[in-house]
């Protein structure tokens, strides 16, 4: 379970806006975060994976502490072992399809199994630049699959894939985090597919000064 | 003619641009992170010798490493180093006036990056220094090399700060640019001209390749 009890700050002056959560997400499960533009969701999922520390509050997973701001503790990014899934993708330029995700597993039956879920294993070669959207959103998802995480974030990972595309990705994805036990946490406007009695939806609600 | 004064512009501009890279990346990067007083402070000083004249800079550097003021003694003390009308000198002096430009593109190219990069690397449990190596660096290479043609052609082409703390000795501090100035002095108007030709040349073919490289650099890694 990841337990929740922050406040934070974002912007200054008429545009701020306070953000304040205190909920719980149960384990295994997919968690769909909903609420209106500018209200903190892509906020909040960073400050779940330690991106950016909350003003107050504490965060707990699987009743470890990742941060609390009493003890000023905050556990380290790179120890939390979460996956990310960037709105903006984030992918290195640098980097070959293959390579990204080389980059966080030496499994290479694991590769093999992620790029085939994610249809880029025709496209092993390529660097970002030569994907088109769809593409790059999809190695973005199968890049924060490699290091096989716990919680799983995603930031609007379907918006770039078209529906039967995305309809293919779902399935193997749920086969995926139920092997993983992966714990999942999205924000996304639509995709009512993952709507099932297990999962959960949270509403985030503005409050904007 | 005596290619000796070219030669010694080379090398000079060589060892700088070479020193200037170790020195120049990690200033870059530790400047394009969050703004700081100190950091703002410490990039005006660095980008002071853009618009400072040289002879200024050369007059204080100068100052400093006589051996008849206490840095210049100290140096000479501790170390048996003698800057004023060495070579050593040439390069400290020359790192000293090249540092905006191996600096500010690299800075630029940093800061261009987007920040969620870094962090998805982090988020794949990769340190800093990884990260930096893997992940940042490598998508900064056309900048990177921008930097290293600046700094290589302004170094070739100075004047006013290698003529104050070097002077004229040959083989020693007459570099190409001092020898056009010696050249001229004398009357020599013939090996000015060979002098002259060979350097417009030579920066003529770096600033071509800086064009050409900058076409591509300045789009984006997704363009």
């Amino acid at each position: 379970m990841i337990e929740l009890d922050i406040k934070k700050k974002i912007g200054s002056g008429s545009a701020s806006l306070a953000l304040q959560v205190k909920t719980s997400f149960q384990s295994n499960s997919v968690t769909r975060i909903l609420g209106p533009s500018g209200a903190g969701k892509s906020t909040l999922l960073k400050i779940i994976a330690g991106l950016i520390l909350p003003d107050k509050g504490t965060i707990k997973f699987e009743n470890t502490i990742w941060f609390d701001s009493e003890t000023k503790y905050n556990k380290k990014v790179q120890e939390r072992q979460v996956g990310f899934v960037f709105q903006d993708y984030a992918l290195f330029p640098n980097m070959t399809v293959e390579q990204h995700l080389s980059y966080g597993t030496t499994d290479l039956n694991y590769i093999r199994e992620l790029l085939e879920m994610g249809e880029l294993d025709q496209l092993t070669h390529r660097n970002p630049k030569q994907l088109s959207g769809g593409q790059q959103q999809r190695l973005a998802i199968l890049r924060a699959l490699s290091t096989k995480p716990k919680l799983l974030l995603m930031d609007e990972p379907f918006s770039a894939l078209d529906a039967a595309l995305k309809n293919r990705m779902m399935k193997s994805l749920k086969l995926i985090f139920e092997e993983q036990k992966t714990t999942v946490i999205m924000v996304t406007h639509q995709d009512n597919e993952w709507a099932s009695a297990d999962n959960q939806i949270f509403n985030l609600e503005s409050r904007g000064n | 003619m005596d290619l000796e004064p070219i030669w010694l512009s080379l090398r000079l501009a060589a060892i700088t641009t070479i020193l200037l890279l170790f020195i120049g990346v990690p200033i870059a990067y530790w400047l394009s992170r969050k703004q700081t007083v100190l950091k703002l402070i410490a990039e005006a000083l660095i980008t002071m010798p853009l618009v400072l004249p040289p002879s200024v800079l050369g007059f204080y550097l100068l100052l400093a490493f006589s051996p008849s003021n206490a840095f210049g003694e100290w140096l000479q003390a501790h170390f048996d180093l003698q800057l004023v009308f060495s070579f050593k000198g040439l390069v400290i002096a020359s790192i000293i006036y090249s540092l905006p430009f191996m600096v500010s593109p690299i800075k630029a190219a940093f800061s261009h990056l987007p920040k969620s990069m870094a962090e998805a690397s982090y988020i794949m449990g990769k340190s800093k220094t990884q990260t930096f190596f893997k992940v940042l660096l490598p998508n900064i290479k056309a900048s990177i090399f921008t930097a290293v043609v600046l700094t290589f052609a302004h170094t070739l082409g100075e004047f006013g700060v290698v003529l104050m703390i070097g002077g004229n000795i040959p083989g020693q501090t007459k570099v190409a640019s001092i020898a056009i100035y010696d050249a001229v002095e004398t009357m020599d108007y013939v090996s000015a001209n060979a002098y002259a030709l060979i350097l417009f040349a030579i920066t003529f073919i770096i600033v071509v390749g800086v064009f050409i490289i900058n076409r591509n650099a300045v789009k984006s890694p997704f363009e």
